[in-house]
């Protein structure tokens, strides 16, 4: 009975503080982080300057600003920087080995790093990375779709999960969708620091 | 170290365990409760989409972790790999003092009398083990009764003609509908369907010293801030450990049913939470660890007298894993449908259980829990882009004008689909982990078929501007509602247990959860284990009572 009792009392004081609205959860604040060691000194806890500029660059793609803020503003990039050395921890190798292959056929084939491609140019790429129709060694035996849907569905996670894990800065995604964040009962806790 | 004798131990303190636990304690019986996990708290977790037990990707927040946890599943080319609780494949349930009740939607189903004697009903079916249990719904009804009042539920079944007949009303009001749920009931009653009130383990007004529900959207995969979802964390574990008669050992992992020389299963070995083996002896040994742990536990338990496992004497075990194909449509809407009232299910049909032409069972019809901000971004028309400006246009665009109707369908049971320990892979602890294989019986996609079928065309009656199936059947079943895998039966040849889940060769270990199931109905199964609880738990309290010490 002494756990059920500590738990029940826990959670008084928690509705308690949240009725009282006294209760304050910092959205950045928390999220660093379950799990990890702590930052480099670049601040990044996997990736390095170009690997996370690469990864902004194609969240914005999976997410584009429009009247809403887009991969890049929302920190999409930190949310994959973050899990990598985390939850993610399992896609470190792949992550290193798609970043490269990216960097090494947009140099090859446009004689720049994919952050500096065009728009349109970007969008195509990947849509070749996701059908499977890049050449190269780099992207054989269906390299190239597995990486693409990793990008995809982290970049995805990163912009509608919980600011707690590094992306969906100011709750944009929430806001958009008019949705609450429901850290508390029926209180709209927005911009809460 | 060796601790104080027991007469029970019950590992599992889930829907199943967690029932008898409270049963034998009140007996009389000195009972241990083993659970791997640890009791979870709203606080811990909250309403954290990707770490919930809705959507794993960042991991399971009621367990088990993927640093110590790991099965193994089997390709279709033959070739295996090993998959991680936070991964799909793995078929989790989750690891915490109740279980799967802490986080369930709390769905509270009772099967119907078909579902106990689905042979009976439908015949034989080619390349499936499809049977009759050794007991019908009469048998269990009062069990039913018993979880729906000492636990918790909340619903009306008198819209429900094909409900199975019950002595006693359930003891909390239906839930209201919420506004798709009004929309829904409309176009069903239009198309001659009997729509009702899903019943529900949650408080729709105070009970058992528990506030009612708040409705919140995040339910279905979390832990209750109110503790208004009743699972067994908060009704019948804490009232086993008010007998004095119970103690529960958290952060316990059991490897193996202990046997003595003559053959008799005396106790189990765990590891505690420091990592250090025990031993713990019982006169009854009670197992209640899920479809996938319940096997794996029995097939670790190798020794002289039982060379391939306990109860494996003709490789039952781990047999017929099974679960609930999910099947339906989903529609889009021209107007906002979604009013934020949580956890979003709350009407349901049953009209298509059973006795639809040219399908073996069928399943119940919801409209389903909330669509989550990232769960909803794999739900788009098929071709619909999955990325990109659309993509988030979409997203904006219909997460409050999408309404899915959906249900479980009743799987036709497959002897190759199974649960084995794998000869070379092993958890933290150095205990082999459980390998999956197995394909779903091709009658469960006519199944699928036929119901998604029916879900689009009620969504179309509702106003659907555009609808689409997803239809379900395909692959391994398992999952959260897994199922089958130590069948209880008469014929000791062709089932693991008894009809009180006692194990055919041994006097004294019982099975206690889904594991039991011949058949898994077509209806989410929580409530069926907990009625199993008390079934099992009245036995043994009965026999013990008599003087039946099960030796």
């Amino acid at each position: 009975m002494k756990n059920q009792n500590k738990l029940s009392r826990r959670e008084f004081i928690k509705i308690t503080a949240l009725s009282a609205g006294t209760l304050t959860i910092s959205a950045g604040g928390l999220s660093l982080i379950e799990g990890c060691s702590g930052p480099h000194k670049s601040g990044r806890f996997f990736l390095s300057d170009d690997e996370y500029h690469l990864i902004e660059s194609v969240a914005e793609q999976i997410i584009p600003t429009d009247e809403w803020p887009g991969g890049k503003d929302t920190r999409i990039a930190d949310f994959i920087d973050i899990q990598l050395a985390g939850p993610y921890r399992r896609f470190q190798q792949v992550y290193r080995k798609g970043i490269a292959a990216i960097e090494d056929t947009c140099l090859n084939k446009f004689h720049t790093i994919f952050k500096d491609l065009a728009w349109d140019v970007q969008t195509e790429f990947l849509q070749e990375m996701e059908t499977g129709t890049l050449s190269g060694d780099n992207w054989k035996d269906g390299f190239s779709g597995k990486f693409f849907e990793l990008l995809r569905s982290h970049s995805l996670q990163g912009f509608y999960g919980s600011p707690r894990h590094g992306g969906n800065k100011d709750f944009t995604s929430y806001k958009m969708i008019g949705l609450d964040e429901v850290q508390t009962l029926g209180q709209n806790r927005y911009g809460i620091q | 170290m060796s601790n104080k004798h027991v007469n029970a131990v019950v590992v599992g303190a889930g829907a199943g365990g967690g029932v008898v636990a409270k049963e034998l304690s009140e007996a009389g019986l000195s009972v241990i409760l083993f659970e791997r996990g640890d009791w979870v708290s709203f606080d811990a977790h909250d309403t954290d989409e990707l770490n919930s037990q809705r959507t794993t990707v960042l991991g399971n927040a009621c367990g088990p972790d993927d640093d110590r946890y790991r099965r193994v599943l089997v390709n279709d080319d033959g070739s295996s790999h090993i998959v991680l609780p936070s991964e799909n494949d793995y078929n989790n349930v989750a690891a915490c003092v109740g279980s799967g009740t802490v986080s369930y939607g709390a769905m509270a189903w009772r099967f119907m009398s078909e579902d106990f004697h689905m042979k009976t009903t439908y015949g034989n079916v080619k390349g499936s083990t499809l049977d009759d249990w050794p007991i019908t719904y009469e048998d269990l009804e009062h069990c039913y009764e018993k979880a729906e009042w000492e636990i918790g539920v909340s619903g009306d079944a008198s819209p429900n003609p094909f409900a199975a007949p019950r002595k006693k009303p359930y003891p909390m009001p239906p839930f209201a509908y919420n506004k798709e749920a009004m929309m829904l009931e409309t176009s069903m009653k239009r198309m001659g369907l009997h729509p009702f009130p899903i019943p529900m383990l949650r408080n729709s007004v105070p009970y058992n010293q528990r506030p009612a529900c708040v409705r919140r959207r995040s339910c279905c995969g979390f832990a209750c801030p109110l503790n208004a979802k009743s699972g067994t964390h908060n009704t019948v574990i804490p009232s086993a450990l008010s007998t004095g008669n119970c103690e529960l050992r958290v952060h316990c992992v059991v490897s193996e049913i202990t046997v003595n020389e003559s053959g008799r299963p005396t106790g189990i070995l765990y590891f505690n939470q420091e990592g250090n083996q025990q031993e713990q002896t019982a006169d009854i040994i009670v197992i209640s660890a899920s479809a996938t742990e319940t096997p794996r536990l029995l097939l670790n338990s190798k020794s002289k007298h039982f060379p391939t496992g306990i109860g494996n004497r003709y490789d039952w075990v781990g047999r017929n894993f099974q679960g609930h194909a999910y099947t339906g449509a989903f529609g889009l809407f021209e107007e906002d449908i979604f009013d934020d009232i949580g956890p979003g299910a709350t009407i349901a049909i049953s009209d298509f259980s059973h006795h639809n032409t040219g399908i073996i069972g069928g399943g119940i019809l919801a409209n389903e829990f909330t669509r989550l901000p990232y769960l909803f971004t794999g739900i788009r028309p098929p071709g619909s882009p999955t990325w990109g400006k659309a993509h988030k246009e979409f997203q904006r665009k219909y997460f409050r004008r999408n309404v899915q109707v959906v249900g479980p369908i009743q799987e036709m049971p497959v002897f190759d689909s199974r649960v084995q320990v794998d000869p070379s892979i092993k958890d933290f602890w150095g205990i082999p982990v459980v390998r999956l294989s197995g394909h779903r019986h091709p009658k469960d996609v006519e199944g699928c078929e036929f119901l998604s079928g029916k879900a689009e065309m009620i969504l179309k009656e509702a106003g659907a501007s555009t609808t689409w199936q997803s239809v379900g059947g395909k692959g391994l079943s398992g999952g959260q509602h897994q199922a089958g895998t130590c069948r209880m039966g008469n014929d000791e040849r062709i089932s693991v247990t008894d009809r009180y889940g006692r194990i055919h060769e041994t006097p004294n270990v019982f099975v206690a959860d889904a594991s039991l199931h011949v058949t898994n109905g077509g209806f989410n199964p929580a409530l069926t284990i907990m009625a199993f609880g008390y079934w099992i738990g009245e036995y043994i309290s009965k026999e013990w009572k008599k003087g039946n010490h099960f030796a």
